[in-house]
């Protein structure tokens, strides 16, 4: 798809993470691409098409078995939010904070400003 | 002759393995026991523009699977510029007492890239990817750990030997580097390299069934 550098780079990675002898814990999808797309090629990471991608990711987590990451819910949340879907805005960050705890403060903060 | 630079290419294998092998000290890191880690950009002392957040998308996921809670990083990048901190320098500064009341982060990772992008050499190509990063209790401002790591992966490593294999993939890189990033996929294997080598990298978090019984 890109360049074979960037596969030597994803298989260096694996090869690593195995080295640690563990799985990975958490189901990844479009998380990382999306992140890059959002300030190198926006064109490629819209609002509308990131959250396309991350409801098919969170459905794929289910069927893989594998909890969502850190963030995935808080980010989902975050792009709801820029659509003006705050119900559904306010359910993520209300995941976020129940998967995660150490994400309470600031997912408070969030809901308190989709009230405001 | 031949002896003494059999012997002097000796030591200096030696002072390669016994310099990756010096031992980190972890005193202050389990003192603490971070459970939240908050990522801010990256400072970019590199000459791409693209490093900062090249390397800010790729850190998320080694530093989660160690086992830390990691806050949502373009979320922060965002909600930070909304509050009037509009570059990587200026969210460096913000002060500890801060980071505490408003996000709650237990640690934070400051990250520096030195180094960022593809070179060209005849017939070959390099792409380097050089980062530092720190990370700093929330509480106390102690340092818990800091790292560096400097990944070089060639063109010519990817493709057969020969000089028609090293034509070949001379001329493909530079069509290819034209459209994409390479230093891009080099970064993700810098943070893991960075965030996960064990007895170099981070302690495993609560988050990782390994959580505890680290072996450093």
């Amino acid at each position: 798809m890109k360049s074979a550098i960037l596969y030597a780079g994803l298989a260096a990675t694996l090869v690593l993470s195995g080295c640690a002898g563990s799985k990975s814990i958490y189901y990844w999808g479009h998380y990382e691409e999306n992140l890059y797309d959002m300030y190198i090629a926006p064109d490629n990471a819209t609002v509308e098409a990131q959250v396309e991608e991350m409801e098919a990711d969170f459905e794929n987590a289910r069927a893989a078995g594998k909890p969502l990451h850190p963030g995935f819910q808080a980010h989902l949340g975050f792009l709801y939010f820029q659509l003006g879907k705050f119900d559904l805005a306010r359910r993520s960050f209300e995941s976020e904070k129940a998967a995660f705890p150490e994400s309470a403060v600031l997912m408070d903060r969030f809901i308190k400003k989709l009230e405001g | 002759m031949r002896r003494s630079v059999v012997f002097i290419g000796y030591v200096l294998v030696l002072a390669f393995l016994s310099g990756c092998a010096t031992p980190k000290d972890y005193t202050a890191f389990r003192q603490h026991a971070p459970r939240s880690v908050l990522v801010l950009p990256p400072l970019n002392e590199s000459l791409d523009v693209k490093a900062t957040y090249g390397v800010l998308s790729t850190v998320t996921r080694p530093l989660s699977e160690m086992g830390y809670y990691v806050f949502p990083v373009a979320v922060i990048d965002q909600f930070l510029k909304e509050n009037g901190l509009p570059t990587a320098g200026e969210m460096h500064q913000i002060p500890l007492s801060k980071i505490h009341d408003i996000i709650d982060a237990d640690a934070v990772l400051y990250m520096s890239v030195e180094e960022y992008g593809t070179k060209y050499i005849i017939l070959d190509s390099s792409t380097i990817v050089r980062l530092n990063a720190r990370l700093v209790d929330v509480e106390t401002g102690n340092l818990l750990w800091d790292g560096h790591v400097d990944v070089r992966v060639s063109a010519s490593q990817n493709y057969g030997g020969g000089l028609i294999g090293m034509l070949v993939s001379a001329t493909v890189n530079q069509v290819v580097a034209s459209s994409t990033d390479q230093a891009h996929g080099v970064a993700a294997q810098a943070n893991t390299q960075l965030l996960t080598t064990s007895g170099q990298g981070l302690l495993y978090g609560p988050y990782n069934p390994n959580f505890g019984i680290d072996g450093q």
